[in-house]
């Protein structure tokens, strides 16, 4: 059981209003990943669902229960930080048996608890060993282990994975998605990483200046941005924008292709332009393309083209995958 | 310095200021040791000569050295557990976000800058004095006998003094470790359910072990050779209640002007730190591994 509720929540440091009123619901046992550019407010929201902010106003809904003015540790969700937060003095096994140990739960159930989370995340071989002693990866099961056995009623997650390395990034994501079919317990994940949220998540919060852009699940936001912001931030390489001319005859100010929605050839097209960069990837190729009155824009193609700089290309976009937006950047 | 030509340059460049402190450390050892043998007494000039270890063996059978050696442990132990208790406690008040807390930091730090010798003075003057000092006020505003510190109690006396001196330096160490602790182990434990006294306990005071250490190992060098707060106050006395070894190896060079005596009991001194500092570096070097 674990379905989150905020109600007119605001925040405030002192006269920087972080985030000015937002409502929303989070259900039982969903993953919600909190998105957007640094800065916007999603770490601070977590940590007002966490308590370890108080608001400003507004009212905190945990399982029905107003939680607005309760300690963190009776809220009873569990927190994965960014920089793990480990206890560098303990072992392993005390790190993850502390809450337990706080909860003043008797030594033999400690014991069955820590070892059952060790086994579910690999752990066992090392918990005699030191924080200081593992690995990026390891000190990251860690903190998830210590967040686990509280069996608690939602876990928070603040960047986890974003002092791993690439490879590295990928392994644990999966891993947190695999825990997340296993426990089934409410998830909230923040990151900026627009790829961890596609990935993740079944609902996607966008976040801008302290405010919900959009919510909804990854391909929702993916198909049908409500703005462009959302437009731009889902989705990768980013979706190219024109203004002008070429916007205005499609009847709106501005339209929004992304990369993979256009149409590569070398004779005949649309838009013509010339290939500044090409990306080679393997198993596709990015082409950045000085496209004649509209500037800069990236286009996909298979990953064989043997297209290079300073080609001549024309760009073909699929009208039926094309976003319009007006001058204030809503979809049309 | 990574190739053997740096390395031995650096050698030659290091080689004036290491002989210089090396001849600076060994000479005055040299010429203690060597008085330390002789029969030298500035009362008797021209009269020096060979005695073997009958200096060592007055020095360590005099009834002052047992009292000294036991006040000097006192005092460096006394002001020990004051200071690090007392530190860590002042530490972490100004720890805490409160108005005014950039002056009271300062305050809290100033004793440290106030000479040895004045600072003795002012608490033998205006705090400890029976007739004009503050304490005595105090006792005598709530209806008790005022105390005569330095003649009841010599040896509280010099510890509250020295430990005054050097709680700022424990308070000024502590609290720099205290706020490299990671804000976010602090909220974690907060969210595992500790409360301020578990986090202080589990959290905040193993993240200042070694901080401690520190802060031990430097006072216990210092505090080992307490000697103006002394002389100022009690001169060791009554009798030697408040006579460490520093202060006894001073009165028998300068008030028996047994200069050969004073160097054996130098010497006596010498070894004594020397096991002390085993013994703390030993303790430390296991802090200061992990």
């Amino acid at each position: 059981m674990g379905n989150i509720r905020l109600e007119n929540v605001k925040k405030a440091f002192g006269d920087a209003i972080v985030i000015p009123d937002l409502d929303l619901e989070i259900e039982n046992g969903e993953f919600v990943v909190f998105v957007g550019p640094s800065g916007c407010g999603k770490s601070t929201l977590l940590r007002l669902i966490a308590g370890l902010e108080d608001v400003t106003g507004g009212k905190i809904w945990i399982n029905g229960r107003d939680a607005t003015g309760e300690a963190p540790a009776s809220r009873g969700l569990a927190m994965v930080f960014q920089t793990y937060a480990l206890y560098p003095h303990m072992s392993v096994y005390k790190n993850i048996a502390f809450p337990l140990k706080m909860a003043g739960m008797d030594k033999k159930a400690i014991d069955d608890k820590v070892r059952g989370a060790a086994e579910t995340l690999n752990l066992t071989d090392f918990l005699h060993r030191r924080p200081g002693q593992l690995s990026g990866g390891q000190r990251q099961r860690v903190a998830i282990g210590r967040a686990i056995v509280r069996e608690p009623k939602a876990f928070l997650f603040d960047e986890p994975l974003s002092n791993l390395d690439a490879a590295l990034r990928v392994a644990m994501r999966l891993e947190i998605s695999e825990l997340h079919h296993q426990l089934k317990t409410t998830m909230i994940y923040v990151t900026h990483d627009q790829v961890e949220a596609m990935t993740m998540a079944d609902k996607i919060v966008v976040l801008r200046a302290g405010i919900i852009e959009q919510v909804g699940s990854p391909l929702d936001l993916y198909r049908s941005p409500r703005n462009r912001f959302v437009a731009g931030f889902i989705g990768s390489p980013k979706m190219n924008f024109v203004e002008g001319d070429k916007a205005a005859k499609r009847d709106a100010y501005a339209i929004g292709i992304r990369p993979e929605h256009m149409t590569l050839s070398t004779d005949d097209g649309q838009w013509p332009g010339t290939v500044r960069v090409s990306e080679h990837l393997g198993s596709d190729t990015f082409l950045h393309v000085d496209v004649e009155g509209a500037g800069m824009m990236t286009v996909r193609s298979d990953g064989d083209v043997p297209i290079d700089h300073g080609v001549r290309v024309f760009l073909t976009p699929d009208e039926a995958k094309l976003h319009r937006f007006d001058a204030d950047g809503k979809a049309l | 310095m990574a190739t053997l030509h740096t390395r031995t340059s650096a050698r030659y460049m290091m080689a004036p200021a290491v002989l210089l402190l090396l001849a600076w450390m060994l000479i005055p050892l040299g010429m203690t040791l060597y008085f330390s043998f002789l029969r030298y007494n500035l009362l008797m000039p021209g009269m020096e000569e060979w005695t073997g270890f009958l200096n060592y063996k007055y020095f360590l059978t005099d009834p002052a050295f047992d009292d000294a050696l036991i006040n000097t442990l006192l005092l460096v132990g006394g002001t020990l557990l004051i200071t690090v208790i007392g530190g860590t406690l002042l530490a972490l008040m100004l720890d805490q976000p409160f108005f005014g807390r950039g002056i009271v930091r300062l305050m809290v730090i100033a004793p440290f800058f106030v000479m040895p010798t004045v600072s003795a003075l002012v608490w033998k003057n205006m705090l400890m004095h029976p007739v004009y000092g503050l304490f005595a006020w105090l006792a005598k505003s709530v209806g008790l006998p005022p105390v005569d510190w330095l003649a009841q109690v010599p040896l509280l006396s010099v510890i509250m003094i020295v430990s005054w001196q050097w709680l700022p330096f424990a308070t000024l160490i502590l609290l720099t470790a205290m706020q490299s602790l990671d804000e976010e182990q602090k909220e974690a434990a907060e969210m595992d359910g500790a409360g301020a006294i578990s986090r202080f306990i589990y959290i905040v005071v193993p993240h200042l072990a070694r901080a401690i250490t520190v802060v031990i190992l430097i006072e216990t060098i210092f505090l080992l050779s307490v000697f103006a707060e002394i002389l100022v106050t009690t001169n060791g006395g009554p009798g030697t209640q408040s006579t460490n070894i520093t202060y006894l190896v001073y009165s028998l060079a300068l008030l028996q002007f047994d200069v050969g005596g004073a160097s054996a009991g130098g010497i006596v001194a010498v070894i004594l730190a020397n096991i002390v500092a085993i013994f703390l570096i030993r303790m430390i070097g296991k802090n200061l591994d992990r």
